[in-house]
């Protein structure tokens, strides 16, 4: 009895009150698919590369990025970015300029003359590919990624496809081309070019491949019958672009040249028109907002001086002057003759009227299916009706963007990968969507307002691709900085912090937090006050 | 007012707002966030789910720990927060700690720096701390001396706006309109009378003590800065710190921190610094909000509320109320919008 006056029992720790149990609902750590995330069709982890170019390391970003896309410094110029239409931020100010931070880091790659080092062991598979374009080359970095060995062939005689004989230079220089396609090729991926395949299971055997995948795209410009007398100058765009790349002179335009389509090829060939010097205009039978071509590409094009004529259609081609007849809109929304015709002076129709896929060879392949709009039919795995025979980018039905023909490549490799072992390929569940409302956007500040100017004429300018230069690395860190890691915890130390119970254990760089459900109270401060939405509060078990 | 802010890096993922940021220098990152933090008040404590009061309190008190390396005495007066902290013969504290009466921790707290003098151990800083309750009403007397005779201490009071502890009375702190369980919602003006109670950082300010600051449980790194420089300082300090109360004012626990906030962002609660009865900065609101945006997600104000008859009156003089602060104490300026 050595205590003082009135005192019997020795001191104690509150730590002996598990206070857990007064919880009815618990805090968990969640990871939320973030909206461009979710939009990517090449399925790229932006937020995730993202994460790492915000703390500078751009090599960590990336091979992070390279895990799901070998082409970043492409993506950046050609992608259409549905990624930037989806970001949450453009409900808080601006969306981050994700297509920006993807160019610069696959700049700095090229210039660093980064290389992908870590493949699987060989399998001793042999996997084929048939078209070197996007879908091709994607497919065969990650079948070699994968440890198989792959043959890439293409008829032409420079690899890229539609990347080099349909993007004009001024979005997408060669040389940016060169340097990717030369990457996958020092992956150890075998490139015959100027190599057509007429028969694809004779090849195979031929070869010893236990798998093919075929992209050969679609390059059948589509036509359609104007009367005009023989010596009209006739072209299609597909020619044109594709004459950019392969001719020795620039393709014979006239002075003034109509463009007879609304897509982003007809735009595309238009200021490649204007850039050889000659009148552009784009003659298309609906209204703008109809036009399928991305608006920035429509105004970009009027700012370099393209003339565009709505709701008109071609009727007679003559030598020096074209018959247009005005259309307007049906109350079913399809446009509607108005027996009210125009001339117009030119001396050149392109047409831009989209492009159909040569089905020649494939379609009388054993087993495989061609679609009503002459595209072929696959499973969810990218399978023809041909065991082992894989297909993807512009030949199946798909938006035909270089993004989505990227994911094809992907797609189709990882499930040809599955089918080389015997199983099938099953796709990682995703997350729920990390909506806007799950943000705590108090969290977030706005841009100084001294940075913010400089940055948007940045931001304006990037978009305009090659036209002008790309981030440095003081504007690529800020744009990266700006992304809210919607749905997965950047280590913001906030649930650690606010706990009344300390009942957040914080795990050190990298490694997030985990909760001490001893003591958690289940109040769900953490939970309300987490910027990005990454922890749920659940009911407990009675 | 000049006005300085506390960090002036600027991070645009996430600003300077939240606790921590793994891309900040670490010894410019708050003290909450670091994995060493001292957590003055351990768990196990028995405060309510969402206590405004344990959260400020274990921020104000790391932060002193962490400025004076760890030593510091705090007495405390009677309230929620020595209840659910020291319930015989647990403690919660992971510091010196004195407990006496209800009104005396401004009295108990000058003897103790007395003490520290007469012992020779000036370093060993001393603090004080209550509630609204018995800083603003009971112990007023005793802190009232403290600052007169300029005592060594740091006095920090942790408002929730009534006596919690014994059952939501109304002390002197609590705001107009505001319905307690000795200010009940009914007759025609429910709640808590307009025109009375105290502004006790005023009164301190009043006392000409070398400092006087207000600050939130809702911004953290203001709050901890305040407590740092108030460390640095000799003679009687007093820092205000708003601390919402889920049990007594009717919220979600979740809400402690945003009620806070847009406690702030409404302007009823100014977050500013005095020296010498001066008042030298405040912080500017961010995003302003009306004052509905505070008062609806509280029951204790939720008369005002009826549907289909909103007691448009009174919401319109808590307004001026907060409109009074805002041009009182300059809270809207450009460089709020930050």
């Amino acid at each position: 009895m050595n205590k003082p006056f009135a005192i019997t029992l020795d001191v104690g720790s509150s730590l002996a009150n598990l206070t857990g149990s007064w919880r009815t609902s618990k805090p968990v750590y969640v990871d939320r698919i973030p909206p461009c995330n979710m939009t990517c069709p090449a399925g790229e982890d932006i937020q995730g590369w993202l994460y790492h170019a915000e703390s500078g390391d751009y090599r960590a970003a990336w091979e992070h990025l390279m895990r799901e896309n070998p082409l970043p410094a492409i993506m950046g110029r050609a992608c259409y970015h549905t990624c930037e239409s989806a970001c949450n931020r453009g409900q808080l100010d601006t969306a981050v300029s994700i297509h920006a931070v993807e160019r610069f880091l696959g700049d700095l790659a090229i210039k660093e003359g980064w290389l992908i080092t870590d493949k699987a062991p060989p399998t001793g598979k042999k996997v084929l590919v048939i078209g070197a374009g996007p879908s091709g080359l994607s497919a065969s970095y990650h079948l070699a990624r994968l440890g198989h060995a792959v043959t890439l062939c293409d008829a032409g005689p420079l690899p890229g496809g539609m990347m080099r004989f349909g993007i004009p230079k001024y979005r997408l220089p060669r040389e940016v081309l060169d340097a990717e396609i030369g990457r996958i090729v020092a992956l150890g991926v075998e490139l015959k070019l100027n190599t057509k395949i007429d028969d694809i299971p004779k090849a195979m055997k031929d070869g010893g491949y236990d798998a093919c995948f075929a992209a050969v795209g679609a390059h059948l410009a589509k036509r359609v019958d104007i009367p005009a007398p023989d010596a009209a100058r006739i072209l299609d765009a597909v020619s044109v672009l594709r004459h950019m790349e392969t001719g020795e002179e620039p393709p014979m335009l006239g002075r003034r040249v109509i463009v007879y389509g609304g897509g982003n090829t007809a735009m595309d060939v238009a200021r490649t028109a204007k850039r050889l010097g000659a009148e552009a205009m784009v003659v298309y039978r609906r209204t703008r907002e109809q036009m399928p071509a991305h608006d920035f590409e429509v105004r970009e094009a009027e700012e370099e001086g393209v003339v565009m004529h709505w709701l008109r259609t071609v009727k007679q081609v003559d030598e020096a002057s074209f018959t247009v007849e005005k259309m307007t809109i049906g109350a079913d929304g399809w446009p509607q003759p108005t027996g009210e015709f125009e001339t117009i002076e030119a001396d050149t129709l392109v047409l831009a009227l989209g492009q159909e896929v040569d089905t020649t060879v494939l379609s009388k392949i054993d087993g495989v299916k061609v679609t009503r709009d002459g595209t072929i039919q696959v499973d969810q795995g990218m399978m023809t009706g041909y065991p082992g025979l894989f297909a993807g980018g512009d030949m199946v039905p798909s938006d035909r963007t270089v993004t989505v023909a990227v994911g094809h490549g992907k797609k189709a490799a990882r499930n040809i990968d599955s089918w080389l072992k015997g199983a099938s390929f099953a796709p990682t569940p995703r997350h729920g969507l990390a909506t806007f409302e799950r943000l705590n956007p108090w969290y977030y500040t706005d841009a100084p307002k001294t940075v913010q100017p400089t940055l948007d004429i940045l931001r304006r300018r990037t978009s305009f691709e090659e036209i002008h230069s790309g981030l440095d690395e003081t504007n690529a860190l800020f744009e990266a900085r700006r992304c809210l890691s919607c749905g997965n915890c950047f280590e913001c130390d906030n649930c650690f912090g606010v706990c009344p119970d300390n009942a957040v254990i914080k795990l050190g760089p990298g490694k997030r937090f985990d909760f001490n459900y001893d003591f958690c109270k289940g109040c769900g401060i953490c939970a309300a006050e987490c910027p990005c939405g990454a922890i749920d509060m659940v009911p407990e078990e009675k | 007012m000049p006005n300085e802010t506390v960090q002036p890096i600027k991070f645009y993922q996430t600003g300077t707002l939240t606790v921590g940021n793994r891309l900040l220098d670490p010894e410019k990152r708050t003290v909450q966030a670091s994995g060493e933090r001292t957590n003055a008040i351990t768990s196990g404590h028995r405060a309510c789910q969402g206590c405004g009061e344990a959260l400020g309190a274990r921020y104000a008190l790391d932060a002193a720990m962490r400025a004076t390396g760890n030593r510091v005495v705090a007495v405390n007066a009677t309230g929620c927060l020595e209840v659910f902290t020291t319930p015989y013969p647990e403690t919660a504290w992971q510091l010196p700690w004195l407990h006496s009466l209800f009104g005396n921790a401004a009295a108990v707290a000058s003897g103790v720096a007395a003490a520290m003098r007469a012992k020779g151990r000036p370093e060993v800083r001393v603090i004080a701390q209550g509630g609204d309750g018995g800083t603003t009403d009971i112990g007023f007397g005793c802190l009232s001396g403290m600052f007169e005779r300029n005592d060594d201490v740091l006095y920090i009071c942790y408002d929730n706006e009534a006596y919690m502890n014994t059952g939501v009375q109304r002390s002197s702190a609590t705001p107009p309109a505001a319905r307690t369980a000795t200010t009940p919602a009914v007759g025609d003006k429910p709640g808590n009378v307009f025109g009375t109670g105290k502004n006790l950082p005023l009164i301190a300010m009043a006392h000409g003590i070398p400092y006087v600051a207000t600050a939130s449980v809702a911004d953290l790194r203001d709050l901890e800065a305040k407590v740092q420089k108030a460390m640095t300082i000799r003679g009687a300090r007093y820092i205000h710190v708003f601390v919402p109360c889920p049990l007594g004012w009717g919220s979600a626990s979740q809400d402690t921190i945003k009620l806070a906030r847009l406690a702030i962002e409404s302007g009823l609660f100014p977050v500013f610094e005095a020296e010498y009865g001066e008042v030298v900065r405040s912080r500017a609101i961010r995003r302003k909000v009306p004052v509905e945006d505070y008062l609806k997600p509280q029951r204790r104000f939720a008369h005002l509320f009826k549907a289909g008859k909103p007691d448009v009156d009174r919401i319109a003089r808590l307004q001026a109320v907060a409109d009074a602060n805002i041009k009182r104490f300059n809270l809207l300026r450009p460089d709020g919008d930050a």
